[in-house]
């Protein structure tokens, strides 16, 4: 029996869904090695503690409140300390981060400070006798290692989208947490979040992202992509490398080797090729619809469902039927 | 400016990997290799800085087997002024041990800046920077992909999914490189020849005891193509038929 600490994330104030992921593979960590509790770390600026229902809901059997101005932007350094302290009075077998960009900034640093090591990214895990045994991505994803991690604690990061959020209510138990060192002391300053859209949801929290390539031509056709996008209305607009680099979309909007990996339950790539780049960020999503004028484009090669055709007159008529389809 | 830069050994990843029959590892025979990609944008970063600055050298560390020898004198074609090879053979996906291993080549350097690429391509840590700044207690800013250095301190954008973050921090310091900062050159006839002449060390290298252990390696389940469904904007009913009663997603 072990428990396990959770980081969870939040972005301005609000939990992201990768936090309640991280929670139900902390919960799947816990009933593995023998049914441990859950612990769960929540860190922010006066007010965050209002977001511990949601963790608790998800089977959080207590959460560690940090409410403290230090804490309104990421201050990895103030949290990569306190995580350290938590972790270090032997009351863990295990410390689990989302592995987003935040989660895999920070465990590198508690497992620094630890002298143990870490497995990132799993896509899924086991136990055996209190080591990790998980599976990871390697190679640009062409390969699936399984690596075995031996240590008190065991710190690991789980893959955005492999662990589905699982309600499995608990009652609500908080207990306020300070943070280990003056969090106004250090080094590394976040000066300013820059949200994208703020109405639009992020790629790897979408349940549905319509990607453009090159196909779509302009920059401006991906009005197109946002139109479709808006008619699913949980759906995020994603972009090829290509069309990154010629600055037709924002870098984090790019999906791929370079970029993000995502994986989620309907992707629409229109106006994309398929280069092996791309595929390695995308092919592990659930559905996948491609539209392209080239009968032999790779991308068809892993779509489920294919039309062949030009994407610019091919998203109005989808994005009209998503609309009728969605309104019946 | 005195700027190190730890790059990788990778293989190229335009192929499709074979599993050895004991399924312990992927196979090996055939495989090209080369600078990992991010490493490339951590060199172009590093050489930007020593020209905008005037002054300054950029030094490359790199942990790998004899023949990365090959990939330090590209980035010395590239630039770079000098070199060390922490030679090892071992490969290794426990990230701390390798972090230990450049934290001590790196300790003594007074270097301003130590700069990785944000992830290797083939281990896929993204855990090395951060660990060796810890190692080190140097501030450290991962996923960079725009960088102003002003005097003793620096101004660093890094990405998060769907945003970015504006970071100060202060010299010396750690930063791990995303895309997007700028394209690496490619080393001129000139810089081949040069590099040829440039020091490089190779220091024998043993790595800790590993944490992390490989039990095993596999290929992911192929994904079957799927149907074409029609051409052009007459198959959309079809497409959203099959979204609904079939896929489930609509």
């Amino acid at each position: 029996m072990a428990n396990v600490l959770v980081f969870a994330e939040s972005r301005a104030g609000e939990l992201r869904k990768v936090a309640l992921e991280a929670v139900t593979a902390g919960r799947k960590l816990a009933e593995l090695s023998g049914g441990g509790d859950v612990h769960v770390v929540l860190a922010g600026a006066a007010g965050i503690g209002a977001k511990a229902g949601a963790l608790a809901a998800h089977g959080a059997d207590k959460v560690l409140v940090l409410e403290d101005a230090g804490f309104t932007q990421y201050n990895p350094e103030a949290l990569a300390a306190t995580l350290a302290a938590q972790l270090k009075g032997g009351a863990y077998g295990f410390g689990l981060f989302s592995g987003t960009s935040h989660g895999r900034d920070l465990s590198p640093r508690v497992a620094a400070k630890l002298g143990v090591g870490l497995v990132p990214d799993l896509t899924g895990f086991t136990v055996e006798g209190g080591a990790v045994v998980g599976q990871h991505p390697i190679n640009n994803a062409k390969v699936i290692a399984t690596l075995v991690l031996e240590g008190t604690p065991t710190l690991l990061s789980v893959r955005p989208a492999a662990f589905a959020p699982l309600a499995d209510a608990r009652a609500l138990v908080t207990e306020a947490m300070s943070s280990a060192v003056d969090p106004t002391a250090s080094r590394v300053k976040v000066i300013e979040l820059k949200q994208g859209n703020t109405d639009k949801i992020d790629l790897n929290d979408a349940p549905v992202i319509v990607a453009g390539g090159r196909g779509l031509k302009a920059a401006a056709n991906f009005s197109l992509c946002e139109d479709l996008a808006d008619a699913f209305g949980n759906a995020a607009v994603g972009a090829t490398r290509a069309v990154t680099d010629d600055g037709w979309r924002p870098h984090s909007d790019q999906i791929g080797q370079t970029g993000r990996n995502v994986s989620p339950d309907l992707y629409i790539a229109a106006g994309i090729s398929g280069a092996i780049q791309h595929l390695a960020g995308m092919r592990t999503s659930r559905t996948i619809v491609a539209i392209n004028k080239d009968k032999d484009a790779p991308i068809f090669k892993i779509a489920d469902y294919g039309i062949v055709g030009d994407a610019l007159e091919v998203l109005p008529v989808l994005t009209a039927a998503v609309k009728a389809a969605k309104a019946s | 400016m005195k700027i190190a830069v730890c790059i990788k050994r990778v293989p190229v990843m335009e192929v499709k990997f074979a599993i050895t029959a004991d399924g312990s590892r992927y196979e090996e025979t055939g495989l090209k290799y080369d600078i990992n990609d991010f490493d490339l944008w951590a060199i172009e970063a590093a050489l930007q800085l020593k020209e905008k600055a005037g002054a300054g050298s950029v030094h490359v560390v790199c942990l790998g087997p004899n023949a990365a020898q090959e990939q330090i004198r590209k980035a010395m074609a590239m630039g770079a002024d000098s070199g060390v090879l922490l030679e090892s053979d071992v490969r290794t996906y426990d990230g701390l041990t390798v972090a230990r291993a450049l934290a001590a080549e790196l300790k003594d350097g007074g270097y301003d800046l130590i700069l990785f690429g944000r992830v290797a391509v083939d281990s896929m840590n993204q855990m090395t920077g951060p660990m060796v700044a810890e190692l080190l207690d140097l501030p450290v800013v991962t996923n960079v992909f725009k960088l102003d250095i002003n005097g003793a301190t620096g101004r660093a954008e890094r990405v998060l999914e769907g945003a970015s973050e504006v970071v100060e921090f202060p010299l010396p310091a750690v930063l791990t490189i995303d895309d997007g900062l700028n394209k690496e050159r490619l080393p001129s006839l000139k810089g081949i020849m040069a590099a040829k002449k440039k020091p490089l060390d190779v220091k024998p290298t043993s790595l800790g005891a590993p944490q992390v252990t490989v039990r095993s390696m596999a290929l992911p389940a192929e994904r079957s193509a799927g149907r074409i469904v029609g051409e052009g904007a007459d198959a959309v009913p079809e497409l959203v038929r099959l979204l609904q009663t079939e896929a489930k997603v609509l």
